[in-house]
Parts: C-alpha cells; sequence; structure tokens
C-alpha cells in the first residue's frame, strides 16, 4: 500500500518496531500479535481506504470490534500513514488519542470506537444496509471480532439476519485463539455457514491464505473468515 | 381520530418518498403498516426481525454513513433491552437518529409490566445530547416527527395511545396554556386534559409540554413570575419525579417546591384498561386534583 506522505512507505517488518512504542517490550506475546497479520494483509492488500479518503463514500471500511489489545491495530494505522507514529508512545495517557480500546472521534482512520463486546457486528450490518440505500454497492464493510466475542448475543442477531438478508458487502473476520470459555463445537465457521454466510477457516498467521479468504468471490452472500491463531491460553 | 403510532406510520412513510437520507429500521412491530413503504422503498424500510440490540445497532450503522434512521418498536424494547446500543451506538460513537416508541407506561395494560416503559425518559436522562419529545396528539406526533426528520440531532420521541382531545400549537419550549398565580403545574403531552381537568377554577398556570428534555428553564422560570418563591407541580406520564431535578435546577435561585407526579416505580400487577391505571397511579383528574390542590394549599 501507497501513502501520500513523503514518508517511506512502512513494511511488514516495522510492525514489531512500532509496537514497541507503545508497550516498551521488543517482544509480543500472542495476545498482543493475535490480530496482527490478519489486520496486516486486510490493509496492505484488500482494503480500499487511504488516510486521504478516511472519509470518502466509496471507501472500504474496517471495524475493529474487538478493541482489547489495540496496538497491533495502531501499529498497523500508523505503518500505512493514517496516524503519526509519534502519538504511539503516549498509548494509554491522559492526552493521548490512543487508549487501550480505540474511539472513533480520537483516532485518525478508525471507523468505531470499541470497547464493550458485540457491538460491531451490528454496526457494520447497518453500514452495508447505508451503503446500499445510497446506491455504494462497490465498498466492502469489514468487521473483526474475536472468538470469545462471538459469545454475546447481538452478533447471533447480526449474524442470523445478514445471511438471508444477502449482504454481500459484508465480511467479518473472526480471530480464533481458542479463548471462549466454553468453545463453539462444531466450529466457528459453520455458525456462519448455518445461516447463511460463505465462511472458511485459515491459519491465521498464513498472508497468502489471508489474502485468499479475504478476496474469494461469495455472491450474494455475506463472507465469514475465521483466523486460527495461537492459543490464548 | 387516528393514534399517534398511524400517524407515525403515515408520515413517516411519506417522509421516505421525499428524503432519500431517510431509512426506517423496525423490529417486526408495526411491520404491517409499512408494507407500502416497504415495496416503494426496498433499502430503507429495514425489518430486522425480533432483534432489538440489531434494530439500535444497525440503526447507528446506517448513521454512519450518513443516512438518518428512525428505529421504531415498543418503548421497553426500543430503550430499556438495547439500552447500551443506544448509549454507545450513537452517544459514543457520535453519531444521531430518531427514535420512535409506542408503548408508553400503560397503554396496553392488559399485557402487563413487560410492554410497559414508565422508566424510559429517566433512563435516557442519563445520557448526554438526547431531545426527548412526547406529544399529547397525533397532530404533534407528526409536527415533532417532521422536525425530526430533517435535524441532526438524536432524538427520542415517545408515542402513546393516550392523547389530548385537541392538539396544540408548538412552540420552541413550554406553552402557557392557563395563567394563575399560586403556582405553576407542567402537564407533559397526553396528561394535559387530565391537568386541565384537575386544575378547574383552581388559580394555578399550566405550562404545556411536549419538549421535555432539554428542559425549558427559562419558560418555568417565566411562569413562575417575579414572586420569591416558587410552587412547581409536573405531571409526567412515565415515572413519577423524572423531570424534579429539572425543575429543580431551573430555579436554582429561587426558594422552591417541587412535586413530581406521575407512574409509580411499584409494579401493580394489574391488567384491565388504561383508565384503570391512570387511576391507580393518581394520574386521573379526581387524584391529581386532590395532590395538586393538597401540595399547593388552595
Amino acid at each position: 500500500m501507497t501513502t501520500k506522505t513523503a514518508a517511506p512507505a512502512h513494511t511488514y517488518r516495522d510492525l514489531n518496531r512500532l509496537m514497541s512504542l507503545m508497550t516498551g517490550d521488543e517482544k509480543h506475546g500472542p495476545a498482543a500479535t493475535s490480530t496482527l497479520d490478519a489486520l496486516w494483509v486486510l490493509y496492505d492488500q484488500v482494503l480500499r481506504v487511504t488516510p486521504d479518503t478516511v472519509k470518502a463514500p466509496d471507501r472500504d471500511r474496517f471495524l475493529l470490534s474487538k478493541g482489547h489489545g489495540p496496538m497491533a491495530y495502531y501499529a498497523v494505522l500508523a505503518a500505512h500513514g493514517f496516524l503519526d507514529e509519534e502519538l504511539l508512545p503516549g498509548f494509554g495517557g491522559y492526552e493521548s488519542p490512543l487508549g487501550h480500546h480505540p474511539d472513533r472521534m480520537l483516532v485518525p482512520g478508525a471507523e468505531i470506537g470499541s470497547g464493550s463486546l458485540g457491538h460491531g457486528l451490528p454496526l457494520a450490518v447497518g453500514s452495508v444496509l447505508g451503503l446500499r440505500a445510497q446506491g455504494l454497492t462497490r465498498p466492502r464493510v469489514w468487521v473483526l471480532i474475536g472468538d470469545a466475542e462471538l459469545d454475546e448475543g447481538s452478533n447471533h442477531e447480526a449474524i442470523a439476519y445478514a445471511g438471508p438478508a444477502g449482504l454481500e458487502q459484508l465480511h467479518t473476520l473472526v480471530i480464533d485463539n481458542a479463548s471462549a470459555t466454553f468453545g463453539w463445537p462444531g466450529g466457528i465457521a459453520s455458525r456462519f455457514e448455518a445461516a447463511g454466510w460463505s465462511a472458511e477457516t485459515v491459519d491465521g498467521h498464513d498472508h497468502e491464505a489471508l489474502y485468499a479468504a479475504y478476496t474469494a468471490p461469495h455472491p450474494g452472500q455475506p463472507r465469514a473468515v475465521v483466523a486460527r491463531v495461537s492459543p490464548k491460553n | 381520530m387516528d393514534t399517534m403510532r398511524d400517524r407515525f406510520i403515515t408520515t413517516a412513510s411519506r417522509l421516505l418518498d421525499d428524503d432519500p437520507r431517510l431509512a426506517v429500521v423496525l423490529a417486526e412491530i408495526s411491520r404491517d403498516g409499512f408494507d407500502r413503504a416497504e415495496r416503494a422503498h426496498p433499502d430503507r424500510v429495514i425489518n430486522v426481525g425480533i432483534r432489538e440490540q440489531l434494530l439500535v445497532g444497525a440503526g447507528a450503522g446506517l448513521a454512519l454513513t450518513g443516512m438518518r434512521p428512525i428505529m421504531h418498536t415498543f418503548a421497553p424494547f426500543l430503550v430499556e433491552r438495547p439500552f447500551e446500543q443506544v448509549k454507545l451506538d450513537f452517544g459514543h460513537q457520535g453519531v444521531s437518529g430518531v427514535l420512535v416508541s409506542a408503548g408508553g407506561s400503560y397503554d396496553w395494560p392488559a399485557g402487563g409490566v413487560t410492554h410497559m416503559a414508565p422508566g424510559d425518559v429517566a433512563l435516557m436522562d442519563t445520557l448526554d445530547g438526547w431531545t426527548v419529545q412526547v406529544p399529547g396528539h397525533p397532530d404533534e406526533a407528526e409536527a415533532l416527527l417532521r422536525q425530526a426528520a430533517v435535524g441532526e440531532d438524536k432524538i427520542y420521541l415517545r408515542l402513546s395511545l393516550q392523547q389530548n382531545e385537541r392538539a396544540r400549537a408548538l412552540g420552541a419550549g413550554f406553552t402557557p396554556v392557563r395563567e394563575g398565580s399560586n403556582g405553576a403545574v407542567i402537564a407533559v403531552g397526553p396528561m394535559l386534559d387530565n391537568v386541565l381537568a384537575a386544575t378547574d377554577g383552581l388559580d394555578v398556570t399550566v405550562l404545556y409540554a411536549t419538549t421535555v428534555r432539554p428542559f425549558d428553564a427559562g419558560g418555568l422560570r417565566r411562569a413562575v413570575g417575579g414572586r420569591e418563591t416558587a410552587d412547581v407541580v409536573i405531571v409526567e406520564p412515565y415515572l413519577a419525579g423524572t423531570s424534579t431535578g429539572a425543575a429543580n435546577d431551573a430555579l436554582v435561585d429561587l426558594p422552591h417546591r417541587v412535586l413530581g407526579l406521575g407512574v409509580g416505580k411499584a409494579e401493580l400487577r394489574r391488567y384491565g384498561q388504561m383508565d384503570e391505571h391512570l387511576a391507580a397511579h393518581g394520574l386521573d383528574p379526581h387524584g391529581l386534583r386532590e395532590r395538586i390542590t393538597g401540595f399547593l394549599g388552595g
């Protein structure tokens, strides 16, 4: 992805350094990096949005619903020029726009504020409906949720509606680090498929597999990509 | 006469024809009424099924793309059940929309407490920036909805079956309906007719309020005039005392007393008719007169 700024484009290798600016650590465990590869591939190769188009009506939208542990998200936003990397060291501070849960009113490029689980998918459904009502059928809406976040009933209201409603512009990325206490017998993807979604499960650290899953056609159906990563515990 | 809910459906359907920014989001309730509008505007009349978290969340998602969502169902399922969606998906996300409820506090007493929401306005009071409107007549509901549709504010429009005999012209704030010198009675929305009957022959000012948030502090101060003390009664068709704090704030510079009348908190566990519930809560003309005169010493 290219940015319009004069600064050199960042690469995947820069993400660890950018995260270190927030965490103070050089190494990051599985919890902090569970979303990193999935986010990188999405922003680097799939989403049609740049720092110059964050207000454009026909941009693609990415909604981070699982707002916990947003360092990887902020690092990816900084790497792509949405926010200034000089903001990263202030992470969580009173004067910083970068909280431990993102706030769309403060973070350039953030489509929603999150933190309370289970809000992003219904917001994404509404975003697709709003785009469709305005004849904007090209933009895609992506929402990232966690496997434990899927416990929240509001997600199931959205999943059960979006399939039959045929919301093709809607995409859910489930980061599965096996953190849901009761698990998902039969698999997470099956929950989406039963509701009429197109769904696929991939290795959440395999960039090629992620890209292929993100870009597979799914005519007339919303799409779910379950990205399996190292278990949280 | 049509009900406020009927008028909401016909008015919103017409507004959809004229304003491409508007969308109506439903959770089955009133869906039949929007049948024609749904056929005319399949992308802007959206029924999400019996899913109220999605009703409000999807409405906010529409707003994120620049649409003006009108979300509608019965009051307990619009404000109370998905309250966190109202709080976060609108307030925290910094977007706006119009919530239109039906059912109020006792529209369907035979349905029991599950379909009553006397606490809705008090709950909305915990949030910042919501305009709360309680019309007393279908014409007023229509006028308020038309204003809400073209605005940018966050609006909660509370409709009920209880209504006044005739519509009033809606001003910017509280409207004086009767002038007197021994205290002021604020009648909110559909309580006006009962308040007028209850205060018949009493030397009191009666103010009519449809927009209760923001609270018309200036209007109340003007109504109590240049006196050294003020006695104020507020009669609301929802939880008693909901606006007592707002009236206190309005009169902070003046020694005053405020009596807040409305629906009681205790669950009656009664079915029956609306009139029986009004009487049980002391909101019929007789009950109101007794408490108003007791308070004012009239």
